[in-house]
Order: C-alpha cells, then sequence, then structure tokens
C-alpha cells in the first residue's frame, strides 16, 4: 500500500480547483477519476457559462476545463493524475481502494477531498428501461464527446437548464426534438435558453408528462399527456409521438456512496438532490481530513462547484499544515463568490437546502 | 449516425478501429467508447435485464448506473460507455450477471 498525501476522487471543476489550491500551497495531490480525460462533465459543456466572470462565465465548459488543466501544469512534479481509475472502497483510516484496468491496488491518504459530483434521476412510467430512453447529460456526452448522434427524432422530458441546453445541442447536432414536456407550469431553467430553442420551433409543452413509451427492442413511439394541478395524468388528453429517442432531464442526485461507505454522517436534503453529507464551513464532513465539494454537496452548477473545490482545497492544505498565503482573504473572496452565485430566484432552492443543513449542523 | 457538421465541435468520422460484436466485424473511431461506437453504428441494445430479459441501452452514458454492461474479452460487467474502444476487441452481449474468466 502506498502512502500520498492529499487525495481527490473526482476530477470535475470542483475536484480540479480544490487540487489547484493545495497544490499552490506546497502538498503532493493525487487526482483519481474514472474517465480518461480530466474535467468531469465538463468535457460535454459547449454552452457558455453564466454566473460569475471569475468563474470564467461567457466562457465554454470545454474551454474552462482547459484552463483548469492548464493551471496544475507548473506543480507537476507534485502531482499525480490516476485516470481511468475506479474508486471502489473508502475507508476510516483513509485508505482508498482502487482499480484500474482490472488492477486492484490500496492507497492510504492524509486527506481526501470528496468531488464525485453527481448522477442523473429517472421517472417512472410504462416501459421507461427501453434502448432509446436516456438521461439528458448522457445525450450530451455522445453527441459532444463522441459526435455520436442519440437518433433523429427526440422527446425532451424535463425543462431545467440542462433539457434545455442540451434540446439546443441537439439541434446544433442536426437532430430533431419533436417536443419538450414540462410537468410543471413553468419552466423551471432559464428563460434565456428556452426562448432560444422555442425560436428554433421545437414546441414546448407546460404540465404535460410522457404516460409511456412504445416499441419492442427500442423505442418507436411515446405517448404524452397533460397534467392536471396535482401533476396527475388527464385520461382523454393522450398523444402519440413518432420519436425514436427519449431524453430525461429531470434532475440530479449526488453520489454520496462512499462518503456512506466511510461512516460520514449523510442527511436527506430534497432541496439539494437527495442523501448529502453533513459537512461544516470548512467544507470537512463528519470525518477528520475527509473534505466535500461540488454537486455531492449539494445539486448546483459548475461555477459555484469550482468555488467550493478551491475553499475546500484550502481548508485541506492548511489541516496539513501548509501555510495558505493571504488564507483568510481568499477565503472571504470565495465565500463572496458563493453568495453572489446563489443570490438568484433560480437558487433558492440550494439556499432553503442549506439552511435546512445549517441547522442541522 | 455520426455527426459530420457541427457549428462548435469537429469530430474524427474514419472508422479505423475494427472490433467484434457477436460475433460481427464492425468499426470505430480514435476516441470512441464501446458504447458510443456501438451506437455510431445503429446498436442500441447492450444488454438484457436478468430476470425479464427485457432489452436495456445505456442510460447515463458517464459510468454511474450499469446499464451498459457487456462481455470484453470474455470479462463480464464492463461498463462500455467509459471503456475506450481498443483494436481487435471483442465484445458480447451479457446474459445474466455474467460468469467471471468466461471464454
Amino acid at each position: 500500500m502506498k502512502n500520498k498525501e492529499a487525495v481527490i476522487i473526482g476530477a470535475g471543476p470542483a475536484g480540479l480547483k480544490a487540487a489547484k489550491q493545495l497544490l499552490e500551497a506546497g502538498a503532493h495531490v493525487t487526482i483519481i477519476d474514472r474517465n480518461k480525460k480530466l474535467g468531469g462533465q465538463l468535457v460535454k459543456q459547449t454552452h457558455k457559462f453564466f454566473g460569475s466572470e471569475k468563474q470564467y462565465a461567457s466562457f465554454r465548459g470545454i474551454d474552462i476545463l482547459e484552463i483548469l488543466v492548464q493551471g496544475l501544469k507548473p506543480f507537476e512534479d507534485r502531482l499525480e493524475i490516476l485516470n481511468e481509475t475506479s474508486v471502489v472502497g473508502l475507508y476510516k483510516d483513509k485508505v482508498v481502494a482502487c482499480v484500474k484496468h482490472d488492477n486492484f491496488f490500496k492507497i492510504k491518504a492524509k486527506s481526501i477531498i470528496m468531488a464525485t459530483g453527481a448522477s442523473e434521476k429517472h421517472l417512472p412510467f410504462e416501459n421507461n428501461d427501453l434502448p432509446g430512453i436516456y438521461a439528458a447529460g448522457a445525450v450530451q456526452t455522445l453527441m459532444n464527446e463522441y459526435g455520436v448522434k442519440p437518433g433523429d427524432k427526440v422527446l425532451m422530458v424535463g425543462s431545467g437548464n440542462i433539457g434545455l441546453i442540451v434540446s439546443y445541442q441537439l439541434l446544433q447536432a442536426g437532430v430533431d426534438v419533436v417536443a419538450l414536456v414540462e410537468a410543471a407550469p413553468q419552466i423551471s431553467g432559464y428563460l434565456v435558453h428556452a426562448s432560444k430553442i422555442k425560436r428554433l420551433g421545437v414546441d414546448i409543452l407546460m404540465q404535460t408528462s410522457i404516460k409511456r413509451a412504445i416499441g419492442k427492442d427500442q423505442v418507436e413511439q411515446v405517448e404524452i399527456w397533460e397534467l392536471d394541478e396535482v401533476w396527475q395524468g388527464i385520461p382523454g388528453t393522450e398523444r402519440v409521438l413518432g420519436v425514436d429517442t427519449v431524453c430525461i432531464s429531470v434532475g440530479l442526485a449526488p453520489l454520496t456512496e462512499l462518503l456512506m461507505q466511510i461512516g460520514a454522517d449523510v442527511e436527506y436534503i430534497r432541496e439539494l438532490g437527495g442523501n448529502v453529507p453533513r459537512i461544516d464551513f470548512r467544507y470537512e464532513t463528519s470525518i477528520k481530513g475527509v473534505y466535500a465539494c461540488g454537486d455531492v454537496v449539494g445539486i448546483e452548477e459548475a461555477s459555484s462547484a469550482m468555488v467550493e473545490g478551491a475553499m475546500a482545497g484550502i481548508h485541506a492544505a492548511h489541516d496539513l499544515g501548509y501555510t495558505v498565503e493571504d488564507e483568510s482573504r481568499k477565503l472571504k473572496v470565495l465565500q463572496e463568490e458563493l453568495k453572489f452565485l446563489r443570490s438568484g430566484p433560480h437558487a433558492a432552492k440550494v439556499r432553503a437546502g442549506y439552511t435546512k443543513l445549517e441547522v442541522k449542523i | 449516425m455520426r455527426i459530420k457538421n457541427h457549428p462548435i465541435l469537429s469530430f474524427d468520422t474514419e472508422e479505423t478501429i475494427e472490433f467484434s460484436y457477436n460475433g460481427k466485424k464492425l468499426r470505430g473511431v480514435e476516441g470512441d467508447t464501446i458504447a458510443s461506437a456501438l451506437h455510431a453504428s445503429g446498436i442500441k441494445k447492450l444488454s438484457e435485464s436478468i430476470h425479464l430479459k427485457r432489452p436495456r441501452g445505456f442510460y447515463c452514458a458517464i459510468g454511474n448506473c450499469a446499464s451498459c454492461n457487456m462481455v470484453v474479452d470474455g470479462v463480464p460487467n464492463v461498463r462500455t460507455c467509459i471503456t475506450p474502444l481498443k483494436p481487435g476487441m471483442v465484445v458480447n452481449n451479457q446474459v445474466g450477471k455474467g460468469k467471471v474468466y468466461e471464454e
């Protein structure tokens, strides 16, 4: 078993920012990620970011990724990257069990930063397991990372930002988005994204959802229906659409499994997407020396994940005994940025979630 | 099913990596995962549910959900959505839970 200093699990925006802070402070860093490329879900984000200039607003996700990776370059002698490596076990004594290309090995960390991110939720309906029914982000991966179309005609379910953005990106790839259905009476993502796809002719149907998928070995058609004010389907309003692909964009759930395995306190907070670790204001979990940041502590956006990652990295470096230059001012600035990113009406849910979590801390 | 024209991205569409799928010869491009190469060839069904044998495709495409598990070079339960495609790979639909090191 090899001894390591700071081990970061997940090389998305949060993990990469945490790595930068730790490296700047002088620590030795190991980043573990199951993908070949670093960047987490930034690798497929061809759209320009909103939010704060400090979090690269107006840059595309794929370009932000380059900036983050380049930022680690000066520290290559203290940085180890274990890509295509899955963490399959995490233990209280900070032993991290890994598998890379069928090889099993263990490493022992002094501190661990969990930046595992989130996974996309599914929706219950008849035949929801047919091939051709994909998470919206999965289709984004297929198109923008691998250059493959999911099909020819798509039904998008859900009008959050992922649903809206992926609809636009489907059109960019030359795929027909037949309709976008949303169970709520209003668009849940940014209106600017919704207007953009509406202008391009996508039928946006409010208070409507998918009733069932039809097909033998894959989706051939779908049946949609209107919902009443308590989200129940209204019989008699069914319509059949000819589509070969259904994209499900109904939210994300934090990937907390490893934190549960290590025995960190976890709470179910609906507003944050599900089970999240109880962290303190220093992003430390209930286990000393184990920190968490990004979507795994609550579903937000890449911009806030980057700020959280930086903060977790600074605290972890401090606890390892390193001097972080200008620490208190840096943290204050980051705190302000986070407050700004969470100030809009779209962040009301996130604010409520953290209020709940803070009450319990 | 490969994207040929895109306003922001450009893709390699030359299919040079040969592999086998259920005994058939297929080709993928440099940078493909097994699942993306299969999808580009029009193959959406990757596995079957264990009990009811219902068809399964991928769902998350980033290694979370296990819906894309297949037998690759004799090893079952390979997450084909995050496994890079390599020349000569032998890829088969998985039946049931899969046996370790079956031929």
